[in-house]
């Protein structure tokens, strides 16, 4: 009975969560121009989308090209950075490693608001123009201390001596590097790039701040701009509705499968 | 010696962190105390302690923020238990499905909650904007708590049963306090982004309310950077002391816990 009602807690919490997720999913199959008008069942938003014949609405994928540029090459930059200040902080004890810590959790507790206006001041004051490198910049700054507390907990667990054990047979530092630490950081590499890049892919407030004047639009730029003018581009409703079903049937596989292994712990 | 080498590793991300950590934030201090002509002044922070409308909707956004942090620990503190308790849920899975929105565009998904709220009729304003911004952080609040509590050493909660405590008893002097740490987090994680959002609480009210981070937005954006860079310290301040008061420390939380 107590189970019961446990579980009936979680389902309607869960109902009400998803209700705008199956909104906008249902609205993705009717042709109509404004979201939540019902004009018969269509698929043609899906083929607009997927031929990229948009109605004068080709920015949107540009839009989201942009997207999956920046947040790659955040996510690149940061996973490397940060790996390399992982093992630099995992070697500091005391004030230092305690001042540098400390620097790390500003961007993570900072809102974005907050960041991406400092940040704006600072393009300004170093007089430089703002586009895609500034954005890369500011993706790369909120991302790096995530990467950086996933590889941490990986390089207490791994022994110091093969590292050194490496030299002593010989390797370079940098073939100790690559053939021996990465390898078993490796996860905390993984799971901090993903980290970054689903950061990167959902900010707004960062990205409104320092992308300046040239026009550049991301996914979250554009559905802001979109809505000011007070119309979303229809084609918005299958996209969201193929990143949401894509990002669903990805995690419970994982999960699913991680369950069966009988390893408790999510992955999220 | 070859490990004191390998600490410069730090050096770089030392510098980067100086260059965009740092002197972003110093010169918001900077611009915060300067005329437009770069002139030393105080204008910039007595402006905002006289303007009523900035005043006004910096109380609302604390306001909005302490009642949506509320009702997040509320709604969030049960389903977290629920989640972490074997016996009443046995997947892991369904913790999954409660993160799984946040993958979608947030303000797609905030726009999405306002038609909902005009398709059932109601009329958008505090009411709605409080239910939107609980619908998008819920799943912080829930998951740091669910993360403490899944970890949690069980054998605590079962001594204090078997020296007789009751369930309510052990939830209340053993559970509850062990899993603080979590909540604490979780308002980190909540209170912090509603305090300052902006874009969210235009759409969910059509714009008929503002709050402190739309202020800062417009005054960048019409070029008043000095005094949008003053209300960015007023900001600062206040996340200061939230993150003193939680103990802000999201490194435990966060490591080999968030993905």
């Amino acid at each position: 009975m107590k189970r019961f009602f446990a579980q009936l807690y979680l389902w309607i919490l869960l109902l009400v969560l998803y209700a705008p997720l199956a909104f906008i999913a249902v609205c993705s199959f009717t042709e109509s121009k404004v979201l939540g008008n019902w004009k018969g069942f269509s698929v043609q938003l899906y083929s607009n989308l997927l031929t990229g014949d948009m109605q004068g609405n080709s920015s949107l994928l540009v839009a989201v090209q942009n997207t999956l540029l920046i947040a790659l090459a955040a996510a690149l930059v940061a996973t490397l950075l940060g790996t390399v200040a992982a093992i630099g902080i995992h070697n500091l004890s005391g004030r230092k490693r305690g001042a540098i810590t400390f620097l790390n959790s500003i961007p993570m507790i900072n809102p974005d608001v907050i960041t991406g206006v400092s940040l704006f001041l600072l393009f300004v004051f170093l007089h430089v123009g703002q586009g895609f490198l500034t954005v890369i910049l500011a993706h790369i700054t909120f991302c790096t201390p995530y990467v950086v507390l996933s590889v941490l907990p990986k390089l207490r667990q791994l022994n110091p001596n093969t590292y050194e054990a490496a030299l002593d047979l010989g390797a370079t530092p940098s073939q100790a590097l690559r053939k021996v630490m990465i390898p078993q950081l490796k996860g905390g590499m993984i799971s901090g790039f993903m980290l970054a890049f689903t950061m990167s892919l959902d900010d707004f407030a960062v990205t409104f701040f320092t992308r300046g004047t040239v026009g550049l639009e991301t996914l979250s730029t554009y559905i802001y701009a979109d809505a000011r003018k007070g119309g979303l581009t229809p084609e918005l409703r299958p996209l969201m509705t193929l990143i949401f079903l894509l990002v669903l049937v990805v995690l419970l596989v994982v999960n699913l499968r991680q369950e069966k292994n009988k390893k408790n712990e999510p992955v999220i | 010696m070859k490990m004191t080498k390998r600490s410069q590793w730090a050096l770089p991300y030392v510098i980067f962190l100086g260059l965009f950590v740092v002197l972003p934030l110093f010169l918001v201090l900077v611009y915060a105390f300067q005329d437009g002509a770069g002139r030393f002044t105080f204008s910039n922070i007595t402006r905002f302690f006289t303007d009523r409308d900035a005043l006004s909707t910096f109380a609302l956004s604390l306001e909005v923020a302490i009642e949506n942090t509320a009702i997040c620990i509320l709604i969030g503190y049960p389903a977290a238990w629920i989640l972490a308790n074997r016996k009443l849920n046995r997947s892991a899975v369904t913790i999954v499905l409660f993160i799984i929105p946040m993958w979608v565009n947030a303000l797609m998904r905030t726009l999405a909650t306002a038609e909902l709220f005009n398709m059932m009729g109601l009329q958008l304003g505090k009411g709605t904007l409080i239910f939107g911004m609980v619908y998008d952080y819920l799943p912080f609040m829930i998951y740091p708590i669910y993360n403490i509590l899944e970890r949690m050493d069980k054998s605590y909660a079962e001594a204090a049963a078997d020296l007789g405590a009751d369930s309510w008893t052990v939830f209340r002097k053993v559970t509850l306090p062990l899993s603080l740490p979590g909540v604490a987090s979780g308002v980190l994680m909540v209170f912090m982004p509603t305090v300052s959002t902006f874009a969210i609480s235009e759409f969910l009210t059509n714009n008929r309310i503002k709050l402190f981070g739309t202020i800062i937005q417009e005054n960048i954006n019409s070029s008043m950077w000095n005094y949008g860079a003053a209300l960015s310290l007023i900001m600062l301040i206040i996340i200061g002391i939230t993150s003193l008061l939680t103990g802000g420390d999201k490194e435990e939380q966060m490591e080999g816990g968030m993905v």
